[in-house]
């Protein structure tokens, strides 16, 4: 076996075990939960226990209701994620590059950003009513902000030599702009993605637990009106694994697409 | 004053259109109204007391989850950082947590304490304990080996060390953690009091945007996102104080 070799089999082997820690805590926070609630100490309508709450999942999986639910919810939480990456970068790309777009959208970005957008949502509602289009824009319009300040900060920090190199070669501003600037500036503004993509999801079951309707949130406020509390949990345990899997995939593909980049061959930390 | 008023002319520019444009009807003014017009009702909020009284339970709920978030999330992230054994255990459990969206744990939080306090405080703690802990156990990680490793040939006990070494040089990540907390805390109270609560500034926004009272309602509206601004202003200032013996270090 080659010095190569056993590096790859030792790192295949440590992440084996890192899983196995990992599936380990999570087996182990399961079965307490089931002891817990079949102990006595609390109700069934309190804390029902997971065997129950998995039945659940598996009877809504069977009979289609489940994918209805968790499908609208990602297609609000995505519609209104994709709108606030294209437009967030877009603004982003023109703060940092002309004084007059700087000018006018700092001062708003750098108030909005800590505000509770969330507490826009009757205003919201009042002008465009209670369906899709309304989640959608609450979910931008809490989304847009990372987005927007990671690439102002990723675009200004793109060396000047980089720029005047490419210039030097001729290039035009379209060809700087997707040539140099967003790929020198992609590792921040993926950050901001990263950072955008679980606030969209909060706000989507937010949204849906306001106005009610299909969508895991909707669902969960209607389990809850009629106590039923198997329904709420099943809703918790949906929601956790739709998005664990999503901020792992979004890491995954930045690791994927920042395969050129130095940071690719640093050790990860999340 | 003269940068100061060039730097916010957009956001006095927004607010003149604004005005024009709901005072001459170019949209329907239930749906915009004029700005002189929600000021006024938001006046007569104040002086009947329903602003401040909704707004003290608010803060207070906030206040209480997020002391609570910031005490409890500290110490487990350091923990975490200081004894391996607490990292294997919890650390998996954190990292499955920290994606989940927090506002799916408010009919959860209602079932288990009800309709008042105790379900939004909880709720608070709950969605605002995690950033923290991430910032503490980033931060408490990253200690420098020769710092630890100077406090521990000066003879330093453990304890001692913690406190004096890894605490401090912890802050600037936690410090950030906190700051991430204070912008949810404020999302989850005002979440969690539209859509169950019998009191509070998220309530109020509800209360009266169902009677059709928009002017006050956006009053509210405004009121809540001015107040989460400024937390977010003077917790700034606050971190830039607590930070400043590292910037006069380097």
């Amino acid at each position: 076996m080659s010095a190569s070799e056993t590096l790859t089999a030792g790192r295949v082997l440590r992440g084996a075990a890192s899983v196995a820690a990992h599936l380990a805590s999570i087996v182990v926070l399961l079965a307490a939960w089931e002891l817990f609630a079949r102990s006595g100490a609390v109700t069934m309508f309190v804390l029902p226990p997971f065997s129950a709450v998995a039945e659940r999942i598996w009877a809504d999986a069977a009979d289609g209701s489940l994918w209805l639910n968790i499908g609208a919810t990602l297609y609000r939480t995505f519609a209104g994620f994709l709108l606030a990456c294209v437009i967030g970068i877009g603004l982003g790309v023109a703060m940092a590059r002309t004084a007059l777009a700087r000018w006018f959208f700092d001062p708003i970005i750098s108030v909005g950003f800590p505000m509770p957008k969330v507490v826009f949502l009757p205003v919201i509602i009042l002008w465009l009513g209670v369906f899709d289009a309304s989640k959608i824009m609450m979910v931008t319009l809490e989304a847009i902000f990372p987005v927007v300040t990671a690439t102002v900060v990723g675009i200004q920090g793109v060396g000047h030599e980089l720029i005047w190199s490419a210039r030097n070669m001729g290039a035009k501003d379209r060809e700087l702009l997707w040539q140099v600037l967003l790929p020198a500036a992609f590792p921040q503004i993926m950050t901001g993605i990263q950072v955008a993509l679980p606030i969209a999801l909060i706000v989507a079951v937010f949204t849906e637990m306001a106005m009610g309707g299909f969508g895991v949130g909707g669902n969960m406020m209607h389990a809850s009106r009629f106590a039923d509390s198997r329904g709420v949990f099943a809703g918790i345990v949906e929601i956790a694994v739709v998005g664990y899997c999503l901020v792992k995939g979004l890491a995954i593909l930045r690791r994927r697409l920042l395969l050129w980049h130095q940071e690719a061959v640093a050790p990860s930390t999340v | 004053m003269k940068a100061v008023l060039i730097r916010y002319a957009p956001l006095l520019i927004l607010a003149i259109v604004w005005q024009l444009v709901s005072q001459f009807e170019l949209v329907s003014s239930t749906a915009l109204p004029p700005l002189t017009r929600i000021a006024e009702a938001w006046f007569s909020l104040l002086t009947s007391g329903e602003l401040l009284k909704n707004a003290v339970s608010s803060l207070y709920r906030g206040g209480v989850g997020l002391a609570l978030a910031i005490v409890v999330g500290a110490a487990l992230g350091i923990a975490m950082a200081w004894w391996r054994p607490v990292n294997v255990a919890l650390g998996p459990l954190v990292e499955a947590f920290y994606p989940m969206p927090k506002s799916a744990l408010i009919p959860v939080t209602v079932i288990w304490l009800g309709f008042g306090d105790g379900s939004k405080i909880l709720l608070i703690f709950l969605g605002c304990m995690l950033p923290v802990t991430i910032g503490a156990f980033n931060g408490a990680r990253s200690s420098e080996q020769v710092l630890v490793w100077s406090a521990r040939s000066m003879g330093a006990s453990r304890l001692r060390m913690l406190w004096d070494v890894v605490v401090p040089s912890a802050l600037p990540d936690l410090l950030n953690g906190i700051r991430t907390a204070l912008a949810l805390a404020f999302i989850l109270m005002v979440t969690s009091e539209l859509i169950v609560a019998r009191e509070g500034l998220g309530n109020l926004i509800g209360y009266l945007g169902a009677n059709g009272s928009y002017d006050a309602m956006y009053g509210v509206v405004l009121t809540v996102a001015f107040l989460g601004f400024a937390a977010d202003r003077i917790y700034q200032i606050f971190m830039h104080r607590m930070l400043a013996w590292r910037d006069m270090a380097t």
